[in-house]
């Protein structure tokens, strides 16, 4: 049998989550309870990794377009030109009022219905975890409400012939796990080394398609999202524990005697 | 008041219960009147342990083959709920499988899913979570008000394992019903990346090296000082996204939670999600260039230093010691 060098041209869609810059101290609405999402948001780090996977395996596949999708208030886009910016070819976006509280499970049904809206997406790749939720839960909810396979936590994917070659990370090292497509991924950071968007990028990013839906443009009932779709109420927010202050010294060369001093203190030399 | 029965998600690798299961039992003795343990895998061969931590039956899938747990352990859950046998509460590690499952079962159940807890307790017939956010530095305490089962993933370590003495767990066979191709994900091969020393989970001392360090090479001094205390060597995400170790010895939100009665941090700056994988141990040294750095937020003995400096000099000093 023949064996085909380059796959069919592949369409991949990636979860794209906007957030607030994690770089700036976050703090929680005391009236919502929520994160603050007020400023500009902006690509999740995490989700750079798929994007950049989704376009190298696009090109290994001889073709097929790159579809990003994100759920985010206000109608925030900024987070997914830096996307199209690295060469996606699209955009998705679901904003909408009543979406606000909405938890991983109301996000996922969010998601899985924008991308349902992706013509032949054979691979969905998210992050493991988003950076500000890291609930870790929303790329298996996705699958299972699109009826997908999926493989979590993958440090490498190859696709050959129809189907998903992956290693995923295990707490012993990793497994060599396979899928045939269509199927949900999500990758690890370090799976592969972000591009940095070139000038040309960023205008293209511009004009590049950026489908902006409603709840009800994504067929979604607003009862079972936000508030009210989520199944849990927060009931207290506390300052923890705050631990002893401790000795801090300036190494003055004897910063060696003070930590054998302290271990030796606790017997352990 | 308590639960009236709860089910933990039960782990294993070669017939060996992980830790985090049995903290998860020992916790649900306290909350529930009956604990029961779900397995994806063969039951006799947990059913000793998983017994004597507290579980007095243990609802086993059989061998699944290689196929990934997500799917078809939570279609057996949620066959077995909707036979009536719906426990109040399910609890799961945050762990690879323990993830995907929850993640699975909350789109069978339609239920939400309280994530990331380090305590969990009971009011007025209610399960109350507790998530710490911000580095730890604020904890979160969330109540579900839907209808149960309640699924909750707990983070590792949040609960000392301690057994109960019970008789093994009686083994009860967990159907696993037709999932189609949403079940065709299959591990075909296990590779086990080589460390030496004590395991991250087990170590009384860890010594951590972060991108201070500077260079690849320079964690042979973690290496090497974590030999000299019979520690476990740790790093930082920064420098195991960097190649410099396997992903093994990540220490975080991500990686391993660790409370060790020492925990060394070399050149690691203390960033929230580090933090708050080693911020429950008992004793925290910290070497930072960086009088700012945020981990001298959290050291009990601070060195404001060089690694390059005071590692090799530490080094010698407990090598001259013998
Ligand atoms: C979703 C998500 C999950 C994450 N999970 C984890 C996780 O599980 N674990 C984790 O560790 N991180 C995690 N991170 C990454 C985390 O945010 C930090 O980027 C990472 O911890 C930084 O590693 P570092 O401290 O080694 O590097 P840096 O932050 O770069 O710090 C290096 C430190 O070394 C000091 N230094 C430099 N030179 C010297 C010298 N010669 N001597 C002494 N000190 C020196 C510097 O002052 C600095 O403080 C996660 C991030 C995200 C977004
Ligand atoms: N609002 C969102 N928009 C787009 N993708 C998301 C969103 N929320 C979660 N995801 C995807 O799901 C991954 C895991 O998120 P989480 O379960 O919140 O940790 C993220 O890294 C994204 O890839």
């Amino acid at each position: 049998m023949p064996i085909s060098a380059k796959n069919d041209p592949m369409n991949i869609v990636v979860c794209a989550k906007q957030i607030p810059d994690p770089a700036e101290p976050g703090a929680l609405d005391p009236q919502t309870k929520t994160l603050k999402r007020d400023g500009k948001l902006i690509l999740d780090e995490s989700d750079m990794y798929g994007v950049e996977m989704a376009l190298q395996l696009a090109e290994a596949a001889g073709g097929g377009e790159v579809t990003l999708v994100s759920m985010a208030p206000d109608n925030k886009v900024d987070g997914l030109r830096s996307g199209l910016a690295m060469g996606a070819a699209k955009a998705v976006l679901v904003s909408d009022p009543a979406l606000a509280g909405t938890d991983a499970l109301g996000t996922a049904k969010v998601l899985a219905a924008a991308i349902g809206k992706v013509e032949g997406a054979q691979l969905v790749l998210t992050a493991t975890e988003s950076s500000d939720g890291y609930t870790g839960t929303v790329p298996e909810q996705v699958a299972a409400i699109l009826g997908m396979p999926s493989i979590t936590f993958a440090k490498s994917i190859e696709v050959r012939d129809g189907t998903v070659y992956v290693k995923r990370q295990t707490d012993a090292g990793y497994d060599e796990v396979e899928c045939p497509l269509p199927c949900v991924v999500s990758v690890t950071a370090g799976v592969v080394e972000p591009r940095y968007p070139s000038f040309k990028g960023i205008m293209a990013a511009k004009s590049k398609p950026l489908d902006q839906l409603t709840l009800a443009d994504a067929g979604i009932d607003a009862g079972s999202v936000g508030w009210a779709g989520g199944g849990q109420e927060i009931v207290g927010i506390e300052e923890a524990p705050a631990r002893e202050a401790g000795e801090i010294f300036e190494d003055d060369g004897s910063g060696v005697d003070k930590i054998v001093a302290y271990l030796e203190n606790l017997k352990i030399v | 008041m308590t639960l009236s029965k709860i089910w933990v998600y039960a782990e294993a690798t070669d017939g060996n219960v992980s830790n985090t299961t049995l903290e998860l039992l020992t916790k649900a003795r306290e909350l529930a009147s009956t604990v029961e343990a779900v397995f994806g895998g063969d039951g006799a061969s947990v059913a000793a342990t998983l017994g004597e931590y507290g579980a007095t039956t243990v609802h086993a899938t059989g061998d699944l083959g290689g196929v990934l747990q997500g799917v078809p352990v939570a279609a057996a859950i949620a066959a077995a709920v909707a036979g009536g046998a719906a426990p109040d509460a399910i609890l799961f590690g945050t762990s690879y499988d323990g993830r995907d499952v929850a993640g699975r079962l909350s789109v069978a159940l339609d239920r939400t899913v309280i994530t990331n807890n380090v305590d969990l307790e009971e009011d007025g017939g209610a399960l109350v979570c507790t998530e710490p956010v911000f580095g730890g530095a604020t904890l979160v305490r969330t109540k579900f008000t839907g209808g149960g089962p309640n699924i909750v993933l707990v983070r590792p370590k949040s609960f000392a394992a301690e057994p109960a003495g019970g008789a093994p767990a009686t083994v009860e066979a967990l159907a696993v019903p037709d999932t189609g191709a949403a079940g065709a994900a299959r591990v075909t091969n296990r590779f086990v990346e080589e460390r030496s020393g004590p395991s991250l989970d087990d170590a009384a001392i860890v010594v951590s090296g972060g991108r201070g360090l500077g260079e690849s090479d320079k964690f042979q001094m973690v290496e090497d000082l974590a030999k000299l205390l019979g520690a476990a060597p740790g790093a930082s995400r920064a420098i195991v996204d960097a190649g410099w170790v396997p992903y093994s010895y990540q220490v975080g939100q991500t990686g391993k939670v660790v409370k060790p009665t020492v925990y060394i941090a070399a050149g690691i700056s203390g960033a929230t999600q580090h933090m708050v994988g080693m911020k429950g141990s008992k004793n925290i040294i910290a070497v930072n260039k960086d009088a700012e750095a945020p981990i001298f937020g959290v050291a009990d003995l601070g060195i404001i230093g060089d690694v390059h400096k005071v590692l090799p000099k530490l080094i010698e000093a407990l090598k001259a010691r013998g």
